[in-house]
């Protein structure tokens, strides 16, 4: 055995890596084909799905849920915005400032992982219902109007998402604003740049494959996100996601259902396409 | 790194309060993150009885002393999870393993779609994931288990090993190789007594991460479970009607198992970095 991988040595790391690809290959590009074919079929479950190549589907798809589209676009780019202004100073205050507390911190930015997602967006519906401990208690002090809600609205919806994909918009903030040499920062200041100048042409431009990164894994979990919006949200906050799952597991409308879930990973890779090139002579790494 | 250290008291007032905005705004964001988490523990304290967790009546330990006889159903979700989740952590570390070291230590083609292959797992929303999958078991009549559920997370979770045991592998240097190599070694014993004690750390730090990714999931869980219950999916059915206490309870003992683990890894890897120098001394 090992003489003959001795002769045959460019074989090895096809060996290392068929099986994983394999089951990718199987259970993930398989699936993205029979979704394909999926949406193209026209039936129903009781009379039998046969393949018409029925294409207008998307246009009708991207009509009929317009609404919806539109919605999880504008979540996820507030959410995109929101968890970088929260994010960044944060990842700044614990790369730069954190000495030797980094660790600790950068544990506490993935602790809540540790709980689940699900029981943790529980915890938000408890915590911002209408007669909760935080709402209940300013309204028992007449510092909020007794008809005030948090819950079943867009703020509520919103929060949730941001409060789930924070951390891992923190990690990759960190690991590229912890590669930057301090000295850069203070040559900048010496040369009697702003504080300000210092940050936005040194620090930010250096972080730019960070930002990236990390805007990619807010916005993408938060476009498809539906639990937030099931959880936290009402009839009008419905996502895209909501519509996906309910005509996937409730309606079994599975070519709409498809034709739904392409639309949105293409969505996604067109826009991370752009973004790239928008972004295009700075360092990536993704 | 110079900035924590110029001296505090030489600087006035305002520029300290300046200098303070971004601690304090830190602390609070870590509060953020962890308010919902300390909600959940808390309620799993109070004082009622049956599943209207709402309003606390007084602390308990009842639900901690009879944590797994109330809702049979319950357990059993939370076996599956852990049965899932330990099945598609051995199976994706494995073969995320393998071919992280097949694109860092060989020349061969086909490397670019192969990336692509593993990015693009991760780029697709967990909810395209799932339904792809439904997809493919509802046309092929296969029936939604037990089964189907760690397939799938061995599917998601092997782009996150590779990524990860890439990123150890990467790092680490090849002389070390060509050193026992040179002193005799043959190629498995050099991978055996050297090369795989260095990435350990990257494999187990894999290994952990998809662990909690498989016990936490729910999006790719919901298409793939057909009838079969995992723990998030016994607590999102539970929702509906109100969360009894032992899902806190339950919530709060996996969030302590998971500290202890990361506490422990974190003690390993002090001594592995303790013990580097004297290794590479000679």
């Amino acid at each position: 055995m090992s003489d003959w991988l001795r002769h045959h040595r460019a074989l090895v790391p096809y060996l290392f890596l068929i099986p994983g690809g394999l089951f990718l290959v199987l259970f993930f590009v398989i699936p993205l084909i029979t979704t394909i074919s999926v949406a193209l079929q026209e039936g129903s479950l009781g009379t039998g799905y046969r393949l018409t190549f029925n294409f207008g589907i998307f246009p009708e798809a991207i009509a009929r849920w317009d609404e919806q589209f539109l919605r999880s676009l504008q979540f996820g780019l507030i959410v995109t915005v929101l968890t970088m202004l929260i994010g960044y100073p944060m990842a700044y205050t614990i790369a730069f400032r954190g000495g030797r507390y980094k660790n600790i911190l950068l544990l506490m930015v993935i602790m809540p992982f540790f709980t689940s997602f699900i029981i943790r967006t529980i915890s938000w519906k408890f915590i911002l219902a209408d007669q909760g401990f935080v709402l209940g208690t300013l309204k028992d002090l007449g510092w909020l109007e007794p008809g005030f809600r948090l819950l079943a609205t867009p703020v509520a919806v919103i929060s949730g998402i941001t409060y789930n994909f924070l951390p891992f918009v923190v990690l990759p903030l960190y690991v590229a604003l912890e590669r930057i040499d301090p000295r850069l920062i203070e040559a900048a200041t010496d040369l009697y740049a702003s504080r300000l100048q210092a940050f936005l042409r040194v620090t930010l431009p250096l972080s730019i494959s960070g930002v990236f990164a990390a805007t990619i894994l807010s916005f993408i979990p938060a476009v498809g996100d539906y639990l937030n919006a099931e959880l936290l949200g009402s009839r009008s906050e419905t996502m895209i996601g909501n519509v996906i799952q309910r005509l996937y597991l409730v309606n079994n409308d599975y070519p709409q259902a498809s034709a739904l879930s392409l639309i949105l990973m293409f969505g996604i890779v067109i826009s991370i396409f752009f973004y790239r090139r928008v972004l295009r002579g700075q360092e990536l790494t993704i | 790194m110079t900035l924590a250290a110029a001296p505090r008291h030489q600087l006035p007032i305002g520029a300290r309060m300046r200098r303070a905005i971004l601690p304090v705004f830190t602390g609070l964001v870590v509060a953020y993150l962890f308010l919902p988490i300390l909600v959940m523990a808390v309620f799993g304290f109070n004082d009622i009885e049956g599943r209207f967790n709402f309003t606390w009546q007084g602390f308990t330990l009842d639900h901690w002393m009879n944590l797994f006889n109330r809702y049979p159903a319950l357990n059993e979700s939370l076996i599956n999870s852990l049965t899932v989740a330990a099945i598609s952590t051995v199976v994706a570390t494995a073969l995320g393993t393998l071919i992280g070291l097949a694109l860092t230590r060989y020349e061969f083609r086909g490397r670019d779609p192969l990336n692509l292959l593993i990015f693009l797992p991760i780029a697709t929303p967990e909810i395209v994931l799932g339904a792809s999958l439904l997809a493919l078991f509802v046309s092929t009549g296969v029936s939604r288990d037990l089964t189907t559920i760690t397939i799938a997370h061995i599917m998601f979770n092997i782009s996150f090993v590779v990524v990860t045991v890439r990123a150890r592998i990467a790092g680490f240097d090849r002389s070390l190789e060509e050193a026992a190599m040179d002193l005799g070694a043959d190629e498995w014993t050099t991978f055996r007594k050297v090369t795989f004690p260095l990435i350990f750390p990257g494999i187990l730090a894999a290994a952990l991460l998809a662990f909690a990714l498989s016990i936490d999931d729910f999006v790719i869980t919901q298409f793939t479970a057909g009838q079969t219950l995992t723990f998030p999916l016994w607590v999102y059915g539970a929702s509906r009607i109100g969360v009894p206490p032992q899902v806190n309870v339950m919530g709060t003992l996996i969030f302590l198992v998971a500290l202890v683990g990361i506490v422990i890894w974190v003690l390993l890897q002090r001594r592995d970095l303790s013990a580097t120098p004297t290794s590479t001394e000679h």
